[in-house]
């Protein structure tokens, strides 16, 4: 289905909008297990910092607030229906104007600078920045744009490591386990885990990633991953870190893995952490140009 | 717990009459530092453009929208995670007189020694949570180094600015290292259950 020149116009006020509302309406999953931590929280501290997330949760839905002032770098899952035919360049292209059109005139905060020079070019875009992820989906012919800014403290929290197959499952539990607590306050707890394991490095690292942006409450399709996360979850929340690691029960809102198979010498694993608002936004875009917002 | 209202420029009474846990609120001024400022001023040797005597300082970089020359109003104003900076926390409380240090995910035991030593606090802004913050600040009265723009260093003045939990105190306690403490201490434990010797 050939798509119309209109198109990419579209994709580009889309993504705009993606950048922009996702910073201030929080996924109703996170909402539901902000509130269930909240409920269960006893210890004052504890009930002081559930009680800002919800408020500050409130002001971004009924306010239309920023919900936190880091508007992340800027990334994007891109899903294109194997039927549709469209231009891959000019979407590209269509990608970084919205994330630019979005930091202009709302405007938001460029997070983005040269890892060297550290400029800031103002337009939450820079060398290879937003972050693209394309994908293709058989038998659709939808354009799917699923985005994140991912703040820095949870993303400055990001642990690799080529474990060897002589450490088996048992070392991706310690691995897991110690860079949460390593971590400690730092990412905004309580966190999504995101684990990857296997892939190449660079690959197990982007199951860490795309990890975090499954809803919450859904378990991965594999029962023996489902079973390794319920596990390191509740691991997880026996550790005592809690919101802002300021102590309390809830340190995790989910552990969520992404797997993918390796060589007969990897065991490769990876932790990608996301902060308590976990800000995802999706817009599925038709050839006929209808879009549908969700998460 | 205790409760603490306190009035900027803050003295070293103030700073040692909180404990872990307590929340104090802030009136008046509250400037707002990070990573690229904090930088010019200590390892390029670029003299701060304010006099930090008293002061509490906020680790920001906030969204504003520029009104006029040099002034800008809020868009969002949050906090960002602390222990970046944490090798400036001595110079700022032994050359600057500051009193408090208000960020996110704590600072290091070398810090809390400092603070001990010197008579200031950690509070722990709540990260993330930061719409409610910038409804708590009136206005951003100044603006220095708009070059470094977002990491300009910013002068906010705030009224019923908190409740924000002291994370570190005057007394040698810092609730976030010892609640990470704890869980290393933890884990042998929890690996165990987890099947993992």
């Amino acid at each position: 289905m050939e798509v119309p020149p209109t198109f990419y116009d579209l994709v580009e006020t889309t993504c705009r909008d993606l950048y922009i509302q996702s910073l201030k309406e929080i996924p109703p999953d996170v909402v539901a297990a902000i509130k269930r931590a909240a409920e269960r929280a006893t210890r004052e501290v504890e009930r002081r910092i559930f009680s800002h997330y919800l408020k500050s949760i409130a002001l971004g839905q009924e306010q239309n607030m920023m919900v936190c002032q880091d508007t992340g770098i800027p990334i994007y899952w891109v899903d294109i229906g194997g039927k549709l035919r469209l231009d891959g360049s000019k979407l590209d292209a269509a990608i970084v104007r919205g994330t630019e059109r979005a930091t202009r005139e709302h405007p938001l905060r460029s997070s983005i600078v040269s890892p060297i020079t550290r400029e800031n070019r103002q337009t939450s875009t820079g060398e290879r920045i937003p972050i693209i992820h394309y994908h293709f989906v058989p038998d659709s012919d939808v354009l799917d744009i699923l985005f994140m800014p991912k703040g820095s403290g949870s993303e400055n929290m990001s642990f690799m490591k080529m474990l060897v197959p002589a450490d088996g499952v048992n070392g991706i539990k310690r691995f897991v386990l110690e860079q949460v607590v390593g971590a400690g306050a730092k990412p905004c707890p309580p966190t999504i885990v995101g684990v990857g394991i296997g892939g190449s490095s660079d690959l197990c690292m982007t199951l860490a990633k795309k990890a975090t942006t499954r809803p919450l409450g859904t378990l991965n399709p594999d029962p023996q991953l489902a079973a390794l996360e319920t596990e390191l979850c509740e691991a997880i929340n026996q550790t005592g870190i809690g919101p802002q690691g300021l102590g309390g029960d809830t340190t995790a809102l989910g552990v969520h893995i992404e797997s993918a198979w390796t060589h007969i010498t990897c065991n490769p694993v990876a932790v990608n952490l996301q902060c308590w608002r976990a800000e995802r936004r999706r817009a599925k875009i038709s050839a006929e140009g209808k879009v549908e917002v969700g998460f | 717990m205790a409760e603490f209202h306190f009035k900027t420029p803050l003295t070293e009474a103030d700073a040692r009459k909180v404990s872990v846990g307590d929340s104090v609120y802030l009136d008046g001024i509250v400037f707002g530092v990070r990573d690229a400022n904090l930088i010019r001023v200590f390892d390029q040797h670029v003299a701060p453009p304010v006099d930090w005597q008293g002061a509490a300082l906020l680790h920001t970089a906030p969204n504003v929208r520029k009104v006029g020359p040099g002034k800008y109003e809020s868009i969002c104003v949050g906090t960002t995670t602390s222990m970046r900076v944490d090798r400036f926390t001595e110079a700022l409380l032994r050359d600057h007189g500051v009193r408090a240090i208000l960020g996110k995910g704590g600072l290091s035991p070398r810090s809390t020694e400092l603070m001990q030593q010197y008579g200031a606090c950690y509070l722990s802004v709540t990260g993330g949570a930061a719409a409610m913050e910038t409804l708590q600040i009136e206005e951003i009265e100044a603006v220095f180094w708009e070059d470094l723009m977002p990491e300009s260093i910013f002068q906010f003045r705030v009224k019923d600015f908190g409740p924000w939990t002291v994370g570190i105190d005057a007394k040698g306690r810092n609730l976030q290292d010892e609640v990470q403490l704890a869980a290393k201490a933890k884990m042998g434990e929890l690996l165990a259950k987890m099947g993992v010797t």
